[in-house]
């Protein structure tokens, strides 16, 4: 039987790590290898580091970032942010990154997925997704709308259905980021997770907002997600990796143990 | 000075990888970094068979690797290396085609141990394929690569199929997923194969490819 993932993500902004509340101030909290190889040899599953650099002059640092972590650590990642075509996707692979995370880009044109899907396989195609809570509507009949550039550009396009329609154009993975939820570690959006984990045949990976080992407890047992993303409360020294997965298995969730 | 000693006083084993656009030959090479052992990468037949060491990894499907391996003159160079009695290890889909066949597409596969892949197939809800994720394997052998190695102990598995050899004692290792139990680590003599990327499965991962540096190609 599969354990349940830990997974930290590392927002990198110029070659920093950065943190965001709500997806706007943004600060940067120190160097993503290093914090990377401490989850690592703390026994983290896996990691996934988002460029947010603004300007796309210095995405070749992001090339640095993924190389040195790919030297030192051995657990699979993923790259995610500013990835428009196969050759952005291929750049990352090369420099060690072994899935991709395709976000707004995808958004603007489907496609995307499955040339990567075609090109590196859907195993390493990751769809993320940045979704926020919005009044039942024709266009949203879910009432989770996917939101794009950073959370800044509401799309009119059901949540739902955009979780579908990637997996169905190849999407290995999805990884359903909540807005309402980012960086306010009052806990996952449950029942956005659950939602889109019922509606897709791939894992889901639940993003934003957790902030108490309970936490994670509940969206992988309630919001049926095959993975939890943490990113402040280990970030700041709240949590510690390998205390997160002792109270997973205190609670009865099959993680992994000994590494 | 410190290369100096490290090049003077250990003798760094050296290791081939297969290349046939498999995709994760770096991640691969960097694990073997990691452990101390230098690799080169060759997609040449005749270098194949020169190597002291080989691994023969790969991600993708059956039936494009098994196209390139032929059209590169690799299928016989593997079978030959084999032959040989140097340390082999496969990973993932370079222990899928060590088989006879598969059921992902139509080439034949390269016969080392006698078996087939087979696609996961659930009649229940709710077990993905493919399986990716973090797994534990039960030893079924005390085989020397498997060092500190126990029964429980998890590794990171990507895959849609599964390998099922003819033979109980080409399973070295198995794992479960839903209900089918699969051959998760196979051998044969001077083969060691993991369907798990061990590249990508931590510290126990590389524990294992840390055995491969030193295997000497036995099973005892």
């Amino acid at each position: 039987m599969l354990s349940k993932r830990v997974v930290a993500c590392l927002d990198v902004r110029e070659g920093n790590l950065a943190k965001s509340i709500r997806f706007i101030n943004t600060k940067d909290i120190g160097d993503p290898v290093s914090k990377a190889k401490e989850y690592y040899d703390d026994g983290l599953d896996e990691l996934v580091f988002y460029d947010i650099t603004a300007s796309s002059d210095n995405r070749n640092i992001m090339l640095d970032v993924v190389q040195a972590v790919a030297e030192q650590i051995f657990i699979p990642f993923s790259v995610g942010g500013g990835i428009r075509t196969i050759e952005d996707a291929n750049r990352l692979l090369w420099a060690g990154a072994e899935k991709i995370n395709v976000n707004s880009a995808a958004v603007a044109r489907p496609e995307l997925i499955s040339e990567c899907a075609q090109a590196i396989g859907s195993q390493n195609t990751v769809l993320s997704m940045d979704v926020k809570r919005v009044e039942v509507n024709t266009a949203c009949p879910s009432g989770f709308e996917i939101v794009i550039n950073g959370g800044r550009k509401p799309m009119g396009l059901d949540a739902i259905q955009w979780a579908k329609q990637g997996a169905v154009l190849g999407a290995g993975e999805l990884v359903v980021n909540s807005i309402d939820a980012d960086g306010t570690r009052d806990g996952y959006d449950i029942e956005l997770t659950r939602q889109i984990a019922e509606a897709v045949a791939v894992p889901v990976v639940a993003s934003g907002g957790a902030g108490h080992p309970d936490h994670l407890v509940e969206v992988l047992t309630e919001g049926k997600a095959d993975a939890a993303l943490v990113a402040s409360m280990v970030h700041y020294g709240d949590y510690t990796v390998s205390a997160l997965k002792a109270h997973l298995h205190e609670r009865g969730v099959k993680v992994r143990l000994r590494f | 000075m410190h290369a100096f000693k490290r090049a003077s006083l250990l003798k760094t084993p050296s290791v081939t990888i297969v290349d046939y656009d498999a995709g994760n030959i770096r991640s691969v090479q960097r694990a073997c970094s990691a452990v101390g052992m230098d690799a080169r990468v060759t997609a040449s037949p005749e270098e194949l068979l020169t190597a002291d060491r080989l691994i023969f990894p790969g991600v993708g499907t059956a039936e494009s690797a098994m196209q390139i391996i032929r059209q590169r003159g690799l299928d016989e160079a593997l079978r030959q290396y084999f032959s040989q009695g140097k340390p082999l290890l496969g990973i993932c889909l370079g222990l899928q085609v060590v088989l006879d066949t598969t059921e992902e597409g139509q080439e034949s596969c390269l016969g080392i141990i006698p078996g087939g892949c087979h696609k996961f197939q659930f009649a229940e809800p709710g077990l993905k394929v493919p399986q990716i994720g973090w797994n534990q394997i039960e030893l079924k052998s005390q085989h020397p690569m498997f060092g500190n190695i126990r029964s429980g102990d998890e590794f990171y598995f990507v895959h849609s199929y599964y390998a099922q050899p003819l033979q109980d004692d080409n399973v070295l290792a198995e794992t479960t997923y839903g209900d089918i139990v699969f051959a998760s680590v196979i051998g044969q003599r001077n083969l060691f194969a993991t369907q798990f990327h061990l590249e990508k499965s931590g510290r126990l991962g590389l524990a294992l490819l840390s055995s491969f540096a030193q295997w000497d190609g036995t099973e005892c």
